[in-house]
């Protein structure tokens, strides 16, 4: 990757989010032709730098499902479970809209509506089409995107044309039906059932028919992939050449979520899932392939807010009912605050960063200093601004020399809220600190004495002195504090055994 | 003869659309077949449409009130393992 010197060249990076709040040279959306990036640029789920600003809700319209994967388990349904495809509330179209029309007056900065379940949408095409038929009449201003297993796609493309619907993401676990037979267990094609093999060379086909149909239309396409060890984690590289050859835009690869207690195949048969570590580094050759996202949190398929924030519960059925919704009037007031988040993002494209100066400065020097990673606790805005003790998740980045960039997102007390129904006796903060590994510093507004001394155990160093500040600077300024004082010559001390 | 829907479907709604001869029909607490109306799709497909796309195993009986699909044939997880790793669970 190499350095970036900010407002060096505005007119090359012009609208793209090449500074400030993304702060990463590696930019993934500067390989894109204008058109893409600027159907991406607002997109909280597509977009690094959008989702500090901007928000996405899915509605849970699409029931049935036409295929099974093995790490899903279509009887789960538990307010404790935040994996996708798991929702509670299922809604039919005319409540999904009056939902969606309730969230966007009071939540202005949700712009995009997904249907991605809790079955497969294109397999409910009547409860999919006719919500987004109503939306795209009704609240114009509401972006509408669409996940889908594949297998019903091709068939599905000229509708989706139709509704004017420029986000579809695919699941793509495989390209070679040896696999798929370890990961799909059937598919209902024809009116049939069908097993193993036979079954995942039909699904792949349908896929890549899907894919390549979606981009001979000019729609966006998004590859998702869930990493199974020891299963698809080498094959992975290979479907990332496969789609990124074929036109989609984006390659998301997931970890496998797997616990006996979700009671999927995967789970039950004591299948892993992937280190950080695993992920990473997939993650990483996968994007010497092709541009790669990172920042999904595998939100849960009816969530509502902010990315990795649920808001759900403020908008449950019976308390939308009461509402009384002059979408006129919101409309108008949402792009009065569209108007002023743009303004704010460009402010911030356009601030010289005294972090990357610093760190341009730490290059010169020609001392070669390691990579080191750190987590930020934040709750939205670009900005370094959580309590440790108060963060569901920490964001990721790394920070070189060359540049800081945005890695992952780890959930803290993952899914489950359950305590003791759920896990073991292990406490909450110990297992928080657990899921931190391989970071050196956590950066968050403010930290408590206990986890403090736990995190120093574990060669965390906590930070609270950079709170308010942009991300990407506060990362940058604690590693020049860290090179400064000569931490980052030598490769890390390991203080705990790593998986 | 008539198939025939259990307590342990999960309402998914995938069979409903399937049948040729709308027999099934929205319910509470779960989806129901009008025993009059199934012609376990005799004449229609080779194979009875609700059962082959379900994805509960028990959730559908047969004519001969035997479970269409049986512990295991839809998950692949052996019924052994499953009950065993219920067990431990519930030993924590
Ligand atoms: S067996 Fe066929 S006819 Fe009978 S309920 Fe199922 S789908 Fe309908
Ligand atoms: S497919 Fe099975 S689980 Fe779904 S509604 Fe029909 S009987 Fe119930």
């Amino acid at each position: 990757m190499e350095l970036t010197v900010l407002g060096q060249d505005a007119s090359e990076q012009a609208g793209g989010c090449s500074s400030g709040s993304c702060g990463s040279s590696g930019d993934q959306m500067s390989h894109l032709p204008d058109e893409i990036r600027k159907k991406v640029e607002n997109h909280p789920c597509y977009s690094e730098e959008a989702h500090h600003h901007f928000a996405r809700m899915h509605v849970a319209v699409a029931p049935a499902c036409n295929i099974q994967c093995h790490y899903c388990n279509r009887k789960y349904d538990c307010a404790n479970e935040s994996r996708p495809g798991v929702v509670s509330e299922l809604l039919n179209p005319d409540q999904a809209v009056k939902k969606v029309m309730a969230v966007a007056a009071n939540i202005p900065q949700m712009t995009v509506l997904g249907i991605a379940g809790p079955g497969d949408p294109l397999a409910n095409p009547e409860r999919t089409f006719d919500t987004f038929q109503q939306l795209t009449e009704k609240a114009p201003d509401i972006k509408l995107c669409v996940s889908t297993n594949g297998l019903a796609l091709p068939a599905q493309v000229e509708e989706l044309s139709k509704h004017n619907i420029d986000h579809v993401t695919i699941t793509i676990n495989c390209v070679d039906p040896e696999i798929g037979a370890k990961i799909y267990p059937w598919v209902f094609w024809n009116n049939r059932r069908i097993k193993g093999k036979k079954g995942a060379k039909i699904l792949i086909r349908q896929q890549q028919k899907g894919l390549e149909m979606l981009v001979a239309k000019g729609i966006l396409v998004k590859v998702n992939s869930v990493m199974i060890p020891g299963v698809n984690d080498e094959h992975l590289k290979e479907v990332s050449r496969v789609v990124k050859e074929k036109g989609a835009f984006l390659h998301n690869v997931m970890p496998l979520i797997a616990e006996a207690e979700h009671g999927t195949f995967y789970g039950v048969m004591g299948q892993r899932g992937p280190t950080h570590d695993e992920l990473q580094v997939l993650q990483d050759d996968c994007s010497g392939d092709m541009n790669m996202m990172r920042h999904c949190r595998q939100c849960r398929a009816d969530a509502v807010g902010l990315l990795g924030e649920d808001r759900g519960d403020e908008f449950t059925m019976d308390k939308i009912e009461d509402m009384d919704i002059d979408y006129e009037a919101a409309m108008v007031a949402r792009a009065e605050v569209h108007a002023q988040i743009e303004k704010e993002r460009e402010a911030k494209r356009n601030a010289p960063s005294q972090a990357f100066v610093a760190l341009a400065d730490l290059q010169q020097s020609g001392k070669k200093t390691r990579p080191v990673l750190m987590a930020v606790a934040t709750s939205g805005g670009g900005v370094v601004n959580q309590h440790f003790g108060h963060a569901t998740e920490f964001l990721i980045y790394e920070a070189s020399p060359e540049d800081v960039r945005f890695i992952s997102h780890r959930k803290v007390e993952l899914y489950c809220s359950g305590g003791d129904t759920c896990g073991d006796a292990e406490t909450a903060l110990q297992k928080n600190i657990r899921t931190l590994e391989g970071c050196e510093a956590v950066l968050c507004s403010k930290i408590g004495y206990e986890p403090w001394g736990l995190l120093e155990e574990a060669g965390i160093q906590p930070n609270g002195e950079h709170a308010m500040e942009p991300i990407e600077d506060a990362v940058a300024a604690v590693y020049k504090e860290m090179a400064d004082g000569g931490l980052l010559d030598e490769p890390r001390q390991v203080v705990a055994a790593t998986a | 003869m008539a198939y025939s829907i259990i307590e342990t479907c999960v309402n998914c709604w995938a069979c409903e659309p399937l049948c040729p001869s709308k027999a099934i029909f929205e319910d509470r607490p779960h989806f129901r077949i009008d025993a009059k109306k199934c012609t376990e799709c005799e004449g229609e497909f080779a194979d009875p449409q609700c059962a082959s796309i379900c994805p509960i195993e028990g959730a559908i009986l047969n004519g001969l009130a035997e479970n269409a699909n049986p512990p295991g044939s839809l998950t692949g997880i052996p019924p052994e393992r499953m009950q065993a790793a219920m067990a431990e669970i519930q030993a924590r």
